[in-house]
């Protein structure tokens, strides 16, 4: 179980998530939704680690075993994974190469990785010219949430969070993205927390549970039925609209920022 | 141990002032008695004298010069170093071997078939093997002194002669050099397979003055390749390379520096681009504690072409330091350069480059690159690019960069499970990954690899500058 307990943090001073509560159990789909600036991306990269952000209390736990506190590998290690909502380019090293220092670095086989990866990339609908490229440099929206989806297959993790892996995708690529994901559920029994803004993402990927974020807090939690209402009512309900979400690098964009990492 | 480098507490103007009090004393090692001893023909003897004599005259450089800046020229004690007797005067001979200098041995292997192999060691003895195939097409391998041409050949390219911004270690280092390794390639001839030349330097204090000719006839096309490598002696070493690639020829031209972390280089390497000739060349500087390379690259002929590439890693004390001159004095001719470096520790690492578009070479392309990643704080890097252009209708552009691993990056390949040490690698390993892509020997781009690999993932040092 991947459970997350009075979850508070912020970045420079200031506190976006105000004590998160949220359990996961394996083979468990769960939807996080909520407008933007509500701290969703926020509880992405603080679960996973990411440098600049500043944890004020509570506990993320992986089968009871405390991460917080461990540098990010560790808990990729640990059994998390994390498809960015913005894949970051990495010039000049290989999609394999990563998966295969990757695994090894958690004592798997490295020769076993590239079959894994022909076999995702055929299950994802990834070209083998796509493969052959520096991690995510030159590939569309699509082919980078595709991409994740398939490093996720390649490293079978127990739990996932997917960041908006349905932003810059079109209904082909979310559709395949959202069947390996549901498929991964049963094959190695992955838990998913997947955080989106739109519903249409639940669509595709039906959910066991939707917690609806606002303000840094989970305000309330129930079945897929309520991905309908959302989309109706919007979050005004829940007293929110739409603000900035701060972030510790550049704000990121569709046009990339990190193409040349000295430019 | 240089006079900058002795300890006495003195502040550091007083120590620069006393590291400079011994360059207006007259060497003593480096005389015209010495340079006189020197073996070869009447001619190459006279040659020695007169570039002693411009060498006195100049004197050694000083890091107030711009084409000093940064570099550790002040810290350099000639006079401490003497140069390398030649073979048949006293001690052993011997040139090395793939067995012998793993380094050598490496590229060795990878590159596989070879036009001819040249071993050079630190008396100035040479070996020379030549495929029978490609003496019989009128291919010189050999000693230049040998060479019924050599006279032309020798100074064609690194001027002397008092050339206008010619560099003195250029005449120091044709003045006390016994002989230089000449390949000389025949018109319309193309050799498969690369020209291997290997040096070997050795000896506490002794200095080297390696020098190379490359000729091309029209038409010709061959790859060389140089590997330089030392004993972790304190040697100083002043490779001296000239590249004549004719009309119509195609040169690809590569040097591999693996010197001894206490070794000094002071090195040229000079070009000359005939009429829609080509010419491409990789500098991979991954030894010395000081090693610095000239790099001038002349486009005389329309239509010339010349790939500039460098790579460049340095760590512990280590300096790599380049400058670049990238000339066009014809029309139509084309510069490409992309120097990469990295350094960690407390490496440093310099890059000041010069493109200059003379009056005349109307339709020019020069591009400059140099991008520079700085792996730890201690360690860093200099980038210095400049345009000197005195003609309208040309397309130049330079560019250059020096940061540090991204972050965004790193956390990248960290969420997938890879601990920082191991991201941090891959993602030096990328950072080189175009230019080692565009190795003129392919084969070679495996080896460098794996050197930059190695030097990544070293544990930082403990302190001390000991390896």
């Amino acid at each position: 179980m991947l459970a997350i307990r009075d979850l508070a943090a912020g970045i420079t001073g200031r506190r976006i998530l105000n004590g998160i509560n949220l359990e996961v159990g394996s083979g468990e789909v769960h939807a996080v939704m909520g407008p933007n600036g509500s701290g969703k991306s926020t509880l992405a990269h603080v679960v996973m680690g990411r440098p600049g952000y500043e944890v004020l209390g509570g506990s993320v736990t992986i089968d009871g075993v405390e991460l917080l506190g461990e540098p990010t590998w560790r808990r990729a290690q640990a059994g998390l994974f994390l498809a960015l909502q913005y894949p970051i380019e990495v010039p000049g090293v290989s999609l394999e190469e990563a998966m295969e220092e990757a695994v090894a670095a958690g004592g798997g086989e490295r020769r076993s990785v590239p079959a894994a990866v022909t076999r995702e990339a055929t299950r994802i609908g990834l070209d083998e010219r796509i493969l052959a490229r520096a991690l995510n440099v030159d590939l569309s929206g699509g082919e980078k949430k595709r991409n994740e989806t398939l490093q996720l297959g390649v490293l079978r993790p127990k739990f996932a969070l997917l960041d908006e892996i349905d932003s810059g995708l079109d209904v082909d690529a979310l559709r395949a993205v959202a069947r390996r994901v549901e498929e991964a559920t049963e094959e190695f029994g992955l838990g998913v927390l997947a955080i989106t803004h739109y519903s249409r993402l639940l669509r595709e990927l039906r959910p066991d549970v939707i917690h609806v974020l606002s303000q840094g807090r989970i305000v309330d939690s129930g079945g897929p039925e309520m991905a309908e209402e959302l989309e109706r009512t919007g979050y005004a309900a829940y007293g929110t609209t739409d603000g900035q979400e701060p972030s510790p690098g550049p704000a990121p964009a569709e046009a990339d920022p990190f193409a040349d990492p000295l430019a | 141990m240089s006079a900058a480098a002795a300890p006495g507490g003195a502040g550091g103007a007083t120590v620069a002032t006393e590291a400079l009090a011994h360059r207006r004393k007259p060497l003593s090692n480096f005389t015209s008695d010495v340079a006189g001893a020197l073996p070869g023909p009447d001619w190459l003897r006279r040659r020695r004298l007169g570039a002693l004599e411009r060498f006195q005259a100049a004197g050694l450089p000083s890091e107030s010069e711009e084409i000093w800046r940064y570099s550790r020229i002040d810290n350099l004690d000639l006079d401490r170093f003497a140069p390398a007797t030649p073979r048949g005067a006293d001690g052993p001979s011997g040139v090395p071997s793939g067995a012998a200098d793993s380094h050598l041995g490496e590229v060795m292997e990878a590159l596989g078939d070879r036009s001819a192999l040249v071993l050079v060691g630190p008396d100035g003895s040479v070996e020379a093997d030549v495929a029978r195939t490609v003496a019989s097409q009128g291919v010189t391998v050999g000693l230049l002194s040998e060479h019924p041409e050599g006279a032309e050949l020798l100074g064609a390219i690194a001027g002397g002669a008092g050339a206008k911004g010619a560099d003195v270690f250029v005449d120091l280092a044709t003045a006390f050099a016994s002989d230089a390794v000449v390949v000389d390639v025949p018109a319309g001839v193309s050799l498969e397979a690369p020209v291997l030349v290997g040096h070997w330097y050795a000896g506490a204090a002794v200095a080297h003055f390696p020098r190379t000719v490359v000729r091309l006839g029209p038409g010709a096309r061959a790859s060389v390749v140089e590997h330089l490598s030392s004993s972790q002696d304190d040697v100083l070493c002043c490779p001296v390379v000239e590249l004549d690639v004719g009309d119509g020829a195609a040169l690809d031209y590569t040097s591999i520096q693996r010197l001894g972390s206490r070794a000094w280089q002071l090195g040229y390497q000079g070009s000359r681009v005939g009429r829609d000739a080509s010419l491409r060349s990789l500098a991979a500087a991954l030894g010395g504690y000081y090693a610095r390379l000239r790099t001038d690259s002349h486009l005389v002929a329309a239509g010339g072409s010349a790939q500039l590439m460098a790579l460049y890693f340095g760590d512990h004390q280590q300096m790599h330091d380049f400058r670049t001159l990238q000339e066009h004095a014809a029309p139509k001719t084309t510069s490409d350069l992309l120097f990469k470096g990295a350094a960690r520790d407390e490496a440093r690492g310099v890059y000041s480059g010069l493109i200059r578009v003379r009056k005349g070479a109307a339709g020019t392309n020069a591009f400059q690159t140099n991008r520079n990643l700085v792996l730890s704080e201690g360690a860093h890097a200099e980038s210095v690019p400049n345009l000197e252009i005195e003609e309208n209708d040309v397309r130049c552009s330079h560019a250059s960069a020096v940061g540090p691993v991204d972050e965004d990056q790193r956390y990248y390949l960290e969420s997938r499970g890879i601990p920082p040490e191991v991201a941090d690698r891959l993602i030096v390993l990328g950072f080189f990954d175009d230019l080692l892509a565009r190795s003129p020997v392919p084969a070679l781009r495996q080896p460098l690899r794996r050197v930059v690999a190695e030097k990544a993932s070293a544990p930082a040092p403990s302190g001390g500058n000991d390896r």
